[in-house]
Protein backbone atom coordinates (compact mmCIF):
# COMPACT_ATOMS: atom_id res chain seq x y z
CA UNK A 1 0.00 0.00 0.00
CA UNK A 2 1.38 3.57 -0.62
CA UNK A 3 0.62 4.57 2.59
CA UNK A 4 2.86 2.26 3.94
CA UNK A 5 5.64 5.10 2.42
CA UNK A 6 4.88 6.99 5.25
CA UNK A 7 6.31 5.17 8.91
CA UNK A 8 3.65 4.81 11.60
CA UNK A 9 0.32 5.20 9.15
CA UNK A 10 -0.76 1.81 11.37
CA UNK A 11 -0.51 3.62 14.56
CA UNK A 12 -2.43 6.71 12.88
CA UNK A 13 -5.23 4.40 11.68
CA UNK A 14 -6.00 3.24 14.92
CA UNK A 15 -5.93 6.32 16.71
CA UNK A 16 -8.08 7.83 14.02
CA UNK A 17 -10.69 5.39 14.67
CA UNK A 18 -10.29 5.30 18.31
CA UNK A 19 -11.26 8.84 18.31
CA UNK A 20 -14.20 8.81 15.91
CA UNK A 21 -15.35 6.12 18.42
CA UNK A 22 -14.82 8.32 21.57
CA UNK A 23 -16.52 11.07 20.11
CA UNK A 24 -19.01 9.88 18.52
CA UNK A 25 -19.98 7.96 21.30
CA UNK A 26 -22.93 8.30 24.55
CA UNK A 27 -24.96 9.77 21.85
CA UNK A 28 -27.85 7.61 22.32
CA UNK A 29 -31.60 7.83 21.46
CA UNK A 30 -34.17 9.56 24.14
CA UNK A 31 -37.12 8.11 25.53
CA UNK A 32 -39.31 5.64 23.26
CA UNK A 33 -41.61 7.12 20.41
CA UNK A 34 -45.02 6.17 22.21
CA UNK A 35 -43.70 7.62 25.62
CA UNK A 36 -43.12 11.34 23.45
CA UNK A 37 -46.01 11.06 21.95
CA UNK A 38 -48.16 11.17 24.88
CA UNK A 39 -45.98 13.91 26.67
CA UNK A 40 -46.67 15.88 23.83
CA UNK A 41 -50.54 14.39 23.73
CA UNK A 42 -51.59 14.75 26.85
CA UNK A 43 -51.27 18.76 28.03
CA UNK A 44 -53.49 19.27 24.70
CA UNK A 45 -56.40 16.65 25.63
CA UNK A 46 -56.39 18.33 29.20
CA UNK A 47 -56.58 21.72 27.49
CA UNK A 48 -59.62 20.34 25.31
CA UNK A 49 -61.24 18.38 28.53
CA UNK A 50 -61.06 22.57 30.41
CA UNK A 51 -62.27 24.08 27.53
CA UNK A 52 -65.74 21.68 27.00
CA UNK A 53 -65.79 22.17 30.86
CA UNK A 54 -66.26 26.03 30.62
CA UNK A 55 -68.75 25.76 27.90
CA UNK A 56 -70.49 23.50 30.02
CA UNK A 57 -71.22 25.74 33.14
CA UNK A 58 -71.39 28.42 31.43
CA UNK A 59 -74.33 26.89 29.67
CA UNK A 60 -75.46 25.67 32.95
CA UNK A 61 -75.72 29.39 34.35
CA UNK A 62 -78.22 30.04 31.82
CA UNK A 63 -76.81 32.87 31.11
CA UNK A 64 -78.22 32.83 26.81
CA UNK A 65 -81.15 30.61 25.76
CA UNK A 66 -80.21 27.01 24.92
CA UNK A 67 -81.51 28.04 21.52
CA UNK A 68 -78.65 29.99 20.93
CA UNK A 69 -75.90 28.49 22.86
CA UNK A 70 -76.61 24.83 23.22
CA UNK A 71 -74.37 22.78 25.62
CA UNK A 72 -71.50 20.73 24.22
CA UNK A 73 -73.66 17.02 24.65
CA UNK A 74 -76.41 18.43 21.80
CA UNK A 75 -73.53 19.60 19.76
CA UNK A 76 -71.86 16.67 19.61
CA UNK A 77 -74.83 14.73 19.78
CA UNK A 78 -75.33 16.31 16.22
CA UNK A 79 -71.66 16.62 15.08
CA UNK A 80 -72.54 12.93 15.06
CA UNK A 81 -75.19 12.98 12.71
CA UNK A 82 -73.48 15.46 10.43
CA UNK A 83 -70.13 13.41 10.39
CA UNK A 84 -72.31 10.22 8.39
CA UNK A 85 -74.68 13.19 6.30
CA UNK A 86 -73.59 13.61 2.77
CA UNK A 87 -74.18 17.06 3.60
CA UNK A 88 -70.84 17.39 5.25
CA UNK A 89 -68.90 15.14 2.82
CA UNK A 90 -70.03 16.84 -0.24
CA UNK A 91 -69.47 20.02 1.34
CA UNK A 92 -65.73 18.96 2.16
CA UNK A 93 -65.11 18.09 -1.59
CA UNK A 94 -66.34 21.45 -2.47
CA UNK A 95 -64.50 23.56 0.17
CA UNK A 96 -61.08 21.18 -0.10
CA UNK A 97 -61.14 21.60 -3.96
CA UNK A 98 -60.98 25.32 -3.43
CA UNK A 99 -58.60 25.26 -0.74
CA UNK A 100 -56.47 22.98 -2.68
CA UNK A 101 -56.52 25.11 -5.91
CA UNK A 102 -56.30 28.86 -4.16
CA UNK A 103 -53.58 27.43 -2.11
CA UNK A 104 -51.66 25.76 -5.04
CA UNK A 105 -52.09 29.09 -6.95
CA UNK A 106 -51.03 30.97 -4.06
CA UNK A 107 -47.55 28.87 -3.88
CA UNK A 108 -47.21 29.31 -7.50
CA UNK A 109 -47.65 33.07 -7.04
CA UNK A 110 -45.38 33.23 -4.18
CA UNK A 111 -42.68 31.20 -5.03
CA UNK A 112 -42.22 33.30 -8.42
CA UNK A 113 -42.75 36.49 -6.46
CA UNK A 114 -40.62 35.59 -3.64
CA UNK A 115 -37.40 34.43 -6.30
CA UNK A 116 -37.65 37.62 -8.37
CA UNK A 117 -37.66 39.95 -4.66
CA UNK A 118 -34.57 38.14 -3.10
CA UNK A 119 -32.91 37.98 -6.56
CA UNK A 120 -33.45 41.38 -8.52
CA UNK A 121 -32.22 44.54 -6.32
CA UNK A 122 -34.67 46.94 -7.94
CA UNK A 123 -37.61 44.70 -7.17
CA UNK A 124 -36.83 44.57 -3.69
CA UNK A 125 -36.80 48.10 -3.36
CA UNK A 126 -39.86 48.60 -5.10
CA UNK A 127 -42.00 45.32 -3.70
CA UNK A 128 -40.47 43.98 -0.75
CA UNK A 129 -42.28 46.11 1.65
CA UNK A 130 -45.19 46.03 -0.05
CA UNK A 131 -45.46 42.34 0.22
CA UNK A 132 -44.91 42.78 4.17
CA UNK A 133 -47.66 45.55 3.93
CA UNK A 134 -50.32 43.48 1.92
CA UNK A 135 -50.11 40.94 4.48
CA UNK A 136 -51.38 43.37 7.23
CA UNK A 137 -54.58 43.67 4.89
CA UNK A 138 -57.31 41.65 6.62
CA UNK A 139 -58.29 39.34 3.55
CA UNK A 140 -62.29 40.15 3.98
CA UNK A 141 -61.26 43.83 3.22
CA UNK A 142 -60.77 42.56 -0.21
CA UNK A 143 -64.25 40.82 -0.96
CA UNK A 144 -66.14 44.05 -2.41
CA UNK A 145 -63.63 44.59 -4.75
CA UNK A 146 -63.63 41.25 -5.71
CA UNK A 147 -67.17 40.92 -5.66
CA UNK A 148 -67.18 43.89 -7.98
CA UNK A 149 -64.45 41.99 -10.31
CA UNK A 150 -65.83 38.91 -10.58
CA UNK A 151 -69.19 38.82 -9.29
CA UNK A 152 -70.07 36.27 -6.78
CA UNK A 153 -68.63 33.42 -8.32
CA UNK A 154 -65.51 31.13 -7.48
CA UNK A 155 -62.99 33.66 -9.14
CA UNK A 156 -63.97 35.85 -6.04
CA UNK A 157 -62.84 33.85 -3.74
CA UNK A 158 -59.75 32.57 -4.75
CA UNK A 159 -58.72 36.00 -5.96
CA UNK A 160 -58.74 36.66 -2.49
CA UNK A 161 -57.38 33.72 -1.30
CA UNK A 162 -54.07 34.03 -3.20
CA UNK A 163 -54.09 37.82 -2.27
CA UNK A 164 -54.18 36.50 1.57
CA UNK A 165 -51.51 33.54 1.20
CA UNK A 166 -48.86 34.26 -1.19
CA UNK A 167 -47.25 37.01 0.59
CA UNK A 168 -46.39 35.10 3.17
CA UNK A 169 -45.14 32.40 0.70
CA UNK A 170 -43.28 35.18 -0.96
CA UNK A 171 -41.53 36.45 2.64
CA UNK A 172 -40.75 32.35 3.75
CA UNK A 173 -38.90 32.53 -0.41
CA UNK A 174 -36.90 35.66 0.61
CA UNK A 175 -36.04 35.06 3.96
CA UNK A 176 -35.07 31.34 2.93
CA UNK A 177 -32.83 33.26 -0.07
CA UNK A 178 -31.14 35.84 1.77
CA UNK A 179 -30.37 33.65 4.91
CA UNK A 180 -28.23 31.02 2.77
CA UNK A 181 -24.82 30.54 4.94
CA UNK A 182 -22.65 32.72 2.32
CA UNK A 183 -19.97 30.09 3.53
CA UNK A 184 -22.22 27.31 1.87
CA UNK A 185 -22.66 28.87 -1.40
CA UNK A 186 -18.67 29.74 -1.58
CA UNK A 187 -18.37 25.70 -1.05
CA UNK A 188 -20.52 25.49 -3.63
CA UNK A 189 -18.90 27.46 -5.90
CA UNK A 190 -15.66 26.08 -5.35
CA UNK A 191 -17.69 22.50 -5.90
CA UNK A 192 -18.42 23.21 -9.41
CA UNK A 193 -22.06 24.31 -8.69
CA UNK A 194 -23.00 27.56 -10.91
CA UNK A 195 -25.76 29.56 -11.99
CA UNK A 196 -28.85 26.85 -11.97
CA UNK A 197 -27.18 24.33 -10.84
CA UNK A 198 -26.12 26.73 -7.06
CA UNK A 199 -30.01 27.19 -6.59
CA UNK A 200 -30.76 23.22 -7.51
CA UNK A 201 -27.17 22.23 -5.26
CA UNK A 202 -27.09 25.09 -2.47
CA UNK A 203 -29.80 27.68 -2.59
CA UNK A 204 -33.09 26.07 -2.53
CA UNK A 205 -32.11 23.12 -0.03
CA UNK A 206 -30.61 25.59 2.43
CA UNK A 207 -33.85 27.93 1.93
CA UNK A 208 -36.30 25.01 2.03
CA UNK A 209 -36.89 25.65 6.28
CA UNK A 210 -37.71 29.16 5.73
CA UNK A 211 -40.06 28.29 2.73
CA UNK A 212 -41.72 25.31 4.79
CA UNK A 213 -42.54 27.83 7.19
CA UNK A 214 -43.70 30.51 4.49
CA UNK A 215 -46.04 27.74 3.47
CA UNK A 216 -47.42 27.06 6.77
CA UNK A 217 -48.42 30.75 7.69
CA UNK A 218 -49.50 30.79 4.21
CA UNK A 219 -51.80 28.25 4.59
CA UNK A 220 -53.87 29.79 7.62
CA UNK A 221 -53.85 32.78 5.40
CA UNK A 222 -55.43 30.59 2.73
CA UNK A 223 -57.96 28.88 5.08
CA UNK A 224 -58.72 32.10 6.92
CA UNK A 225 -59.74 33.92 3.17
CA UNK A 226 -61.53 30.59 2.27
CA UNK A 227 -64.11 30.66 5.68
CA UNK A 228 -64.73 34.01 4.85
CA UNK A 229 -65.31 33.95 1.00
CA UNK A 230 -67.68 31.13 1.53
CA UNK A 231 -69.65 33.01 3.81
CA UNK A 232 -69.68 36.01 1.90
CA UNK A 233 -70.34 34.53 -1.66
CA UNK A 234 -72.87 31.53 -1.61
CA UNK A 235 -73.30 29.64 -4.99
CA UNK A 236 -76.97 28.16 -4.58
CA UNK A 237 -75.55 25.04 -6.45
CA UNK A 238 -72.68 24.41 -4.60
CA UNK A 239 -72.98 23.52 -0.71
CA UNK A 240 -69.59 24.27 1.05
CA UNK A 241 -68.62 24.32 4.45
CA UNK A 242 -68.81 27.96 4.52
CA UNK A 243 -72.22 28.12 2.97
CA UNK A 244 -73.74 25.78 5.07
CA UNK A 245 -72.67 27.82 8.23
CA UNK A 246 -74.43 30.71 6.72
CA UNK A 247 -77.24 28.28 6.05
CA UNK A 248 -77.33 27.09 10.02
CA UNK A 249 -77.57 30.70 11.15
CA UNK A 250 -80.24 31.76 8.96
CA UNK A 251 -82.36 28.55 9.75
CA UNK A 252 -81.20 29.31 13.79
CA UNK A 253 -79.41 25.69 13.63
CA UNK A 254 -77.10 26.27 16.76
CA UNK A 255 -75.80 22.77 17.12
CA UNK A 256 -75.66 22.63 13.60
CA UNK A 257 -73.70 26.02 13.43
CA UNK A 258 -71.47 25.15 16.28
CA UNK A 259 -70.88 21.64 14.52
CA UNK A 260 -69.56 23.02 11.46
CA UNK A 261 -67.39 25.31 13.01
CA UNK A 262 -65.59 22.37 15.00
CA UNK A 263 -65.05 21.02 11.80
CA UNK A 264 -63.71 23.97 10.12
CA UNK A 265 -61.03 23.89 12.87
CA UNK A 266 -60.16 20.38 12.74
CA UNK A 267 -59.45 20.64 9.22
CA UNK A 268 -57.11 23.76 9.80
CA UNK A 269 -55.49 22.07 12.93
CA UNK A 270 -55.12 18.94 10.66
CA UNK A 271 -52.96 20.73 7.19
CA UNK A 272 -51.22 22.82 10.17
CA UNK A 273 -50.08 19.76 11.83
CA UNK A 274 -49.14 18.27 8.35
CA UNK A 275 -46.75 20.94 7.85
CA UNK A 276 -45.32 21.41 11.10
CA UNK A 277 -44.33 17.50 10.71
CA UNK A 278 -42.85 18.58 7.60
CA UNK A 279 -41.06 21.45 8.96
CA UNK A 280 -40.02 19.30 11.97
CA UNK A 281 -38.80 16.00 9.29
CA UNK A 282 -36.61 19.04 7.84
CA UNK A 283 -34.91 20.30 10.83
CA UNK A 284 -34.50 16.59 12.27
CA UNK A 285 -32.33 16.56 8.76
CA UNK A 286 -30.27 19.69 8.94
CA UNK A 287 -29.22 18.29 12.44
CA UNK A 288 -30.88 21.52 14.22
CA UNK A 289 -33.28 19.68 16.41
CA UNK A 290 -33.21 20.60 19.98
CA UNK A 291 -33.20 18.30 22.48
CA UNK A 292 -36.55 17.89 23.58
CA UNK A 293 -37.64 17.14 20.13
CA UNK A 294 -39.53 20.44 19.90
CA UNK B 1 -16.11 22.42 -19.57
CA UNK B 2 -15.68 19.07 -18.52
CA UNK B 3 -12.70 18.38 -20.50
CA UNK B 4 -10.88 21.15 -18.66
CA UNK B 5 -11.71 19.53 -15.28
CA UNK B 6 -10.96 15.08 -16.63
CA UNK B 7 -7.70 16.30 -17.45
CA UNK B 8 -5.63 13.39 -16.41
CA UNK B 9 -3.78 13.39 -12.72
CA UNK B 10 -0.62 12.90 -13.82
CA UNK B 11 -0.24 16.52 -15.58
CA UNK B 12 0.03 18.04 -11.96
CA UNK B 13 -0.51 21.79 -12.27
CA UNK B 14 0.99 24.44 -9.99
CA UNK B 15 0.35 28.20 -8.78
CA UNK B 16 1.79 30.95 -10.24
CA UNK B 17 1.12 34.23 -9.16
CA UNK B 18 2.48 37.35 -10.55
CA UNK B 19 2.44 40.71 -8.79
CA UNK B 20 -1.05 40.22 -7.50
CA UNK B 21 -2.94 43.13 -6.17
CA UNK B 22 -6.68 43.49 -4.46
CA UNK B 23 -8.22 46.87 -3.53
CA UNK B 24 -11.80 46.25 -2.09
CA UNK B 25 -13.90 49.62 -2.40
CA UNK B 26 -12.72 52.61 -4.39
CA UNK B 27 -11.75 56.62 -3.76
CA UNK B 28 -11.16 57.81 -0.51
CA UNK B 29 -12.27 54.41 1.39
CA UNK B 30 -10.06 51.65 -0.89
CA UNK B 31 -8.24 49.52 1.25
CA UNK B 32 -5.52 47.91 0.21
CA UNK B 33 -5.24 44.28 0.43
CA UNK B 34 -2.29 42.58 -1.49
CA UNK B 35 0.45 44.54 -2.85
CA UNK B 36 2.33 42.75 -5.49
CA UNK B 37 1.99 39.21 -4.52
CA UNK B 38 4.58 37.14 -6.44
CA UNK B 39 4.91 33.45 -5.57
CA UNK B 40 4.70 29.83 -7.16
CA UNK B 41 3.76 26.25 -6.10
CA UNK B 42 6.31 23.75 -7.53
CA UNK B 43 4.13 20.66 -8.71
CA UNK B 44 3.78 18.46 -5.55
CA UNK B 45 4.88 21.11 -3.00
CA UNK B 46 3.10 21.84 -0.14
CA UNK B 47 3.59 25.82 0.72
CA UNK B 48 2.19 27.41 4.12
CA UNK B 49 1.36 30.83 3.51
CA UNK B 50 1.31 32.71 7.23
CA UNK B 51 0.82 35.82 8.52
CA UNK B 52 -0.73 37.96 11.36
CA UNK B 53 -4.40 39.24 11.05
CA UNK B 54 -5.29 41.18 8.30
CA UNK B 55 -2.71 40.29 5.82
CA UNK B 56 -5.17 39.16 3.08
CA UNK B 57 -4.31 35.37 3.58
CA UNK B 58 -8.18 34.55 3.02
CA UNK B 59 -8.05 36.89 0.71
CA UNK B 60 -5.46 35.71 -1.76
CA UNK B 61 -6.86 32.02 -1.29
CA UNK B 62 -10.19 33.23 -2.51
CA UNK B 63 -8.57 34.85 -5.86
CA UNK B 64 -6.76 31.61 -6.53
CA UNK B 65 -9.61 30.12 -6.61
CA UNK B 66 -11.57 32.00 -8.68
CA UNK B 67 -14.08 33.00 -6.09
CA UNK B 68 -13.13 36.72 -6.51
CA UNK B 69 -11.33 39.11 -8.63
CA UNK B 70 -7.77 40.19 -8.45
CA UNK B 71 -7.68 43.87 -9.10
CA UNK B 72 -3.97 43.87 -10.87
CA UNK B 73 -1.48 40.83 -11.42
CA UNK B 74 -1.75 37.60 -13.31
CA UNK B 75 -2.81 33.91 -11.53
CA UNK B 76 -2.05 31.22 -13.08
CA UNK B 77 -3.32 27.66 -12.64
CA UNK B 78 -1.33 24.71 -15.00
CA UNK B 79 -3.66 22.01 -15.42
CA UNK B 80 -5.67 22.78 -12.47
CA UNK B 81 -8.18 24.73 -13.83
CA UNK B 82 -11.20 24.32 -10.38
CA UNK B 83 -8.63 24.39 -7.35
CA UNK B 84 -10.23 22.44 -4.15
CA UNK B 85 -10.52 24.78 -1.70
CA UNK B 86 -11.17 24.11 2.28
CA UNK B 87 -12.26 26.52 4.79
CA UNK B 88 -12.07 26.57 8.77
CA UNK B 89 -15.35 25.63 8.63
CA UNK B 90 -16.43 22.06 7.30
CA UNK B 91 -19.41 23.74 4.92
CA UNK B 92 -20.42 20.34 4.43
CA UNK B 93 -24.38 20.66 3.12
CA UNK B 94 -26.43 20.00 6.36
CA UNK B 95 -29.43 18.49 4.53
CA UNK B 96 -26.86 15.72 2.76
CA UNK B 97 -25.82 12.36 4.13
CA UNK B 98 -21.93 12.28 4.33
CA UNK B 99 -22.36 10.05 1.11
CA UNK B 100 -24.39 12.51 -0.78
CA UNK B 101 -22.21 15.36 0.18
CA UNK B 102 -18.69 13.65 -1.16
CA UNK B 103 -21.08 12.94 -4.07
CA UNK B 104 -21.91 16.22 -5.15
CA UNK B 105 -18.97 17.54 -7.23
CA UNK B 106 -19.10 14.15 -8.78
CA UNK B 107 -23.04 14.94 -9.89
CA UNK B 108 -21.49 18.59 -10.93
CA UNK B 109 -18.36 16.85 -13.17
CA UNK B 110 -21.15 14.64 -14.85
CA UNK B 111 -19.88 11.23 -13.72
CA UNK B 112 -22.43 8.37 -14.25
CA UNK B 113 -23.94 6.54 -11.15
CA UNK B 114 -21.77 3.45 -11.05
CA UNK B 115 -18.67 5.49 -11.31
CA UNK B 116 -19.83 8.28 -8.31
CA UNK B 117 -20.71 5.46 -5.83
CA UNK B 118 -17.21 3.39 -6.41
CA UNK B 119 -15.39 7.14 -6.07
CA UNK B 120 -17.46 8.16 -3.14
CA UNK B 121 -16.88 4.66 -1.57
CA UNK B 122 -12.71 4.77 -1.99
CA UNK B 123 -12.80 8.39 -1.11
CA UNK B 124 -14.26 8.01 2.48
CA UNK B 125 -11.79 4.56 3.05
CA UNK B 126 -8.90 7.35 2.04
CA UNK B 127 -10.14 9.46 4.76
CA UNK B 128 -11.03 6.56 7.25
CA UNK B 129 -14.56 7.47 7.28
CA UNK B 130 -16.26 4.11 5.31
CA UNK B 131 -18.35 3.23 7.53
CA UNK B 132 -19.99 6.85 8.22
CA UNK B 133 -21.79 7.24 4.62
CA UNK B 134 -25.60 7.20 6.05
CA UNK B 135 -24.64 9.57 8.70
CA UNK B 136 -25.14 13.29 8.88
CA UNK B 137 -22.86 15.36 9.31
CA UNK B 138 -24.33 16.80 12.62
CA UNK B 139 -23.97 13.36 13.78
CA UNK B 140 -20.10 13.57 13.66
CA UNK B 141 -17.36 15.07 15.77
CA UNK B 142 -16.05 18.30 14.64
CA UNK B 143 -12.20 16.54 13.17
CA UNK B 144 -14.70 13.90 11.23
CA UNK B 145 -16.87 16.89 9.64
CA UNK B 146 -13.13 18.20 8.54
CA UNK B 147 -12.84 14.91 7.07
CA UNK B 148 -15.65 14.32 5.37
CA UNK B 149 -14.84 18.08 3.99
CA UNK B 150 -11.53 16.87 2.61
CA UNK B 151 -13.28 14.16 0.60
CA UNK B 152 -15.32 16.24 -0.63
CA UNK B 153 -12.48 18.43 -2.24
CA UNK B 154 -10.53 15.61 -3.38
CA UNK B 155 -13.59 14.30 -5.45
CA UNK B 156 -12.90 17.47 -7.63
CA UNK B 157 -10.04 15.08 -8.62
CA UNK B 158 -8.16 18.51 -8.90
CA UNK B 159 -3.91 18.12 -8.27
CA UNK B 160 -4.08 21.60 -6.56
CA UNK B 161 -5.59 21.89 -2.90
CA UNK B 162 -5.82 25.37 -0.88
CA UNK B 163 -6.58 25.01 2.46
CA UNK B 164 -7.94 28.33 4.81
CA UNK B 165 -7.05 27.39 8.29
CA UNK B 166 -8.40 23.80 8.06
CA UNK B 167 -7.74 22.47 11.25
CA UNK B 168 -7.73 25.78 13.06
CA UNK B 169 -11.44 24.59 14.83
CA UNK B 170 -9.99 21.56 16.34
CA UNK B 171 -8.63 20.21 19.40
CA UNK B 172 -4.77 19.55 19.11
CA UNK B 173 -4.82 15.76 19.20
CA UNK B 174 -7.45 15.65 16.29
CA UNK B 175 -4.91 18.45 15.12
CA UNK B 176 -1.83 16.12 15.06
CA UNK B 177 -3.39 13.12 13.27
CA UNK B 178 -5.25 15.19 10.53
CA UNK B 179 -1.70 16.44 10.43
CA UNK B 180 -0.44 13.33 9.22
CA UNK B 181 -3.42 12.17 7.43
CA UNK B 182 -3.45 15.22 5.27
CA UNK B 183 0.24 14.64 4.85
CA UNK B 184 -0.15 10.78 3.65
CA UNK B 185 -2.96 11.90 1.09
CA UNK B 186 -0.45 14.92 0.11
CA UNK B 187 2.19 12.44 -0.86
CA UNK B 188 -0.03 9.79 -2.30
CA UNK B 189 -1.87 11.90 -4.58
CA UNK B 190 1.33 14.69 -5.43
CA UNK B 191 -0.94 17.61 -4.32
CA UNK B 192 0.33 20.72 -4.73
CA UNK B 193 -0.92 22.65 -1.87
CA UNK B 194 -1.21 26.22 -1.20
CA UNK B 195 -2.37 26.04 3.39
CA UNK B 196 -3.19 29.23 5.26
CA UNK B 197 -2.31 29.29 8.50
CA UNK B 198 -1.69 31.40 11.48
CA UNK B 199 -0.45 28.81 13.83
CA UNK B 200 3.90 28.40 12.99
CA UNK B 201 4.19 25.28 14.61
CA UNK B 202 1.79 23.98 12.12
CA UNK B 203 3.12 25.59 9.40
CA UNK B 204 6.58 24.44 10.26
CA UNK B 205 5.08 20.70 10.54
CA UNK B 206 3.54 20.57 7.27
CA UNK B 207 5.27 22.73 5.05
CA UNK B 208 7.78 22.48 2.22
CA UNK B 209 8.35 26.01 2.28
CA UNK B 210 6.95 28.92 4.55
CA UNK B 211 6.12 32.13 3.35
CA UNK B 212 5.59 34.70 5.60
CA UNK B 213 2.97 37.94 4.66
CA UNK B 214 2.86 41.52 6.35
CA UNK B 215 -0.32 42.68 7.53
CA UNK B 216 -2.02 45.58 5.60
CA UNK B 217 -1.70 45.57 2.47
CA UNK B 218 -0.59 41.87 2.64
CA UNK B 219 2.88 41.80 0.95
CA UNK B 220 5.41 38.37 1.42
CA UNK B 221 8.58 39.66 3.29
CA UNK B 222 10.00 36.22 3.71
CA UNK B 223 10.10 32.84 2.97
CA UNK B 224 12.03 29.68 4.16
CA UNK B 225 12.71 26.23 3.29
CA UNK B 226 11.78 23.66 5.64
CA UNK B 227 14.05 20.71 4.93
CA UNK B 228 13.09 18.16 7.83
CA UNK B 229 12.62 14.98 6.53
CA UNK B 230 9.42 13.42 6.53
CA UNK B 231 7.86 11.74 8.71
CA UNK B 232 7.34 14.84 11.08
CA UNK B 233 6.12 15.50 14.13
CA UNK B 234 5.40 18.43 15.34
CA UNK B 235 6.79 18.11 19.00
CA UNK B 236 10.35 17.75 17.46
CA UNK B 237 13.47 19.98 18.15
CA UNK B 238 13.90 20.82 14.89
CA UNK B 239 10.36 21.68 14.40
CA UNK B 240 10.67 23.63 17.17
CA UNK B 241 13.83 25.40 15.83
CA UNK B 242 12.07 26.25 12.87
CA UNK B 243 8.85 27.90 14.62
CA UNK B 244 10.49 29.73 16.72
CA UNK B 245 12.53 31.38 14.15
CA UNK B 246 9.17 32.27 12.06
CA UNK B 247 7.54 33.21 15.30
CA UNK B 248 10.24 35.92 15.91
CA UNK B 249 9.95 37.36 11.68
CA UNK B 250 5.93 37.56 12.89
CA UNK B 251 6.83 39.33 15.78
CA UNK B 252 8.72 41.86 14.61
CA UNK B 253 6.10 42.15 11.54
CA UNK B 254 3.38 42.61 13.85
CA UNK B 255 5.35 45.37 16.29
CA UNK B 256 5.70 47.53 13.11
CA UNK B 257 2.18 48.04 13.16
CA UNK B 258 2.12 49.42 17.33
CA UNK B 259 4.29 52.53 15.95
Amino acid sequence: MASDTIAGSARTDAEISGLDALETAGRQRGPSRVRRAWSALWPKLAALALAIAVWQVVVWTGWKDPWALPGPGTVFEDLGHYLVSPALWDGLATTGRRAAVGFAAAVAVGLVLGLAVARVAVLRAALGSMITALQTMPSIAWFPLAILLFQLSEQAIFFVVVLGAAPSVANGVIHGVDYVPPLLVRAGRNLGARGLNLYRYVIAPAALPAIVAGLKQGWAFAWRSLMAGELLVVIATRTSIGAQLTYARELNEAPRLMAIMIVILVVGLLVDAAFGAADKAIRRRWGVLDQAGN
Amino acid sequence: MTSTTTTPRSATGAVTLRGVTKVYGQGEQAVLALDGVSLDVAPGEFVCLVGASGCGKSTLLNLVAGLDRASGGQIELGEAVNPGLMFQEPALFPWLTVEANVEVPLKLRGLPRDERRAKVADLLRTVHLAEFGRKRPHELSGGMRQRVALARTLALDTPVLLMDEPFGALDAMTRDILHDELERIWSERRLSVLFVTHNVREAARLADRIILLSSRPGRIIWSTRVDVPRPRRIDSPEIATIAAEVTDRLRTEVGRHGQ
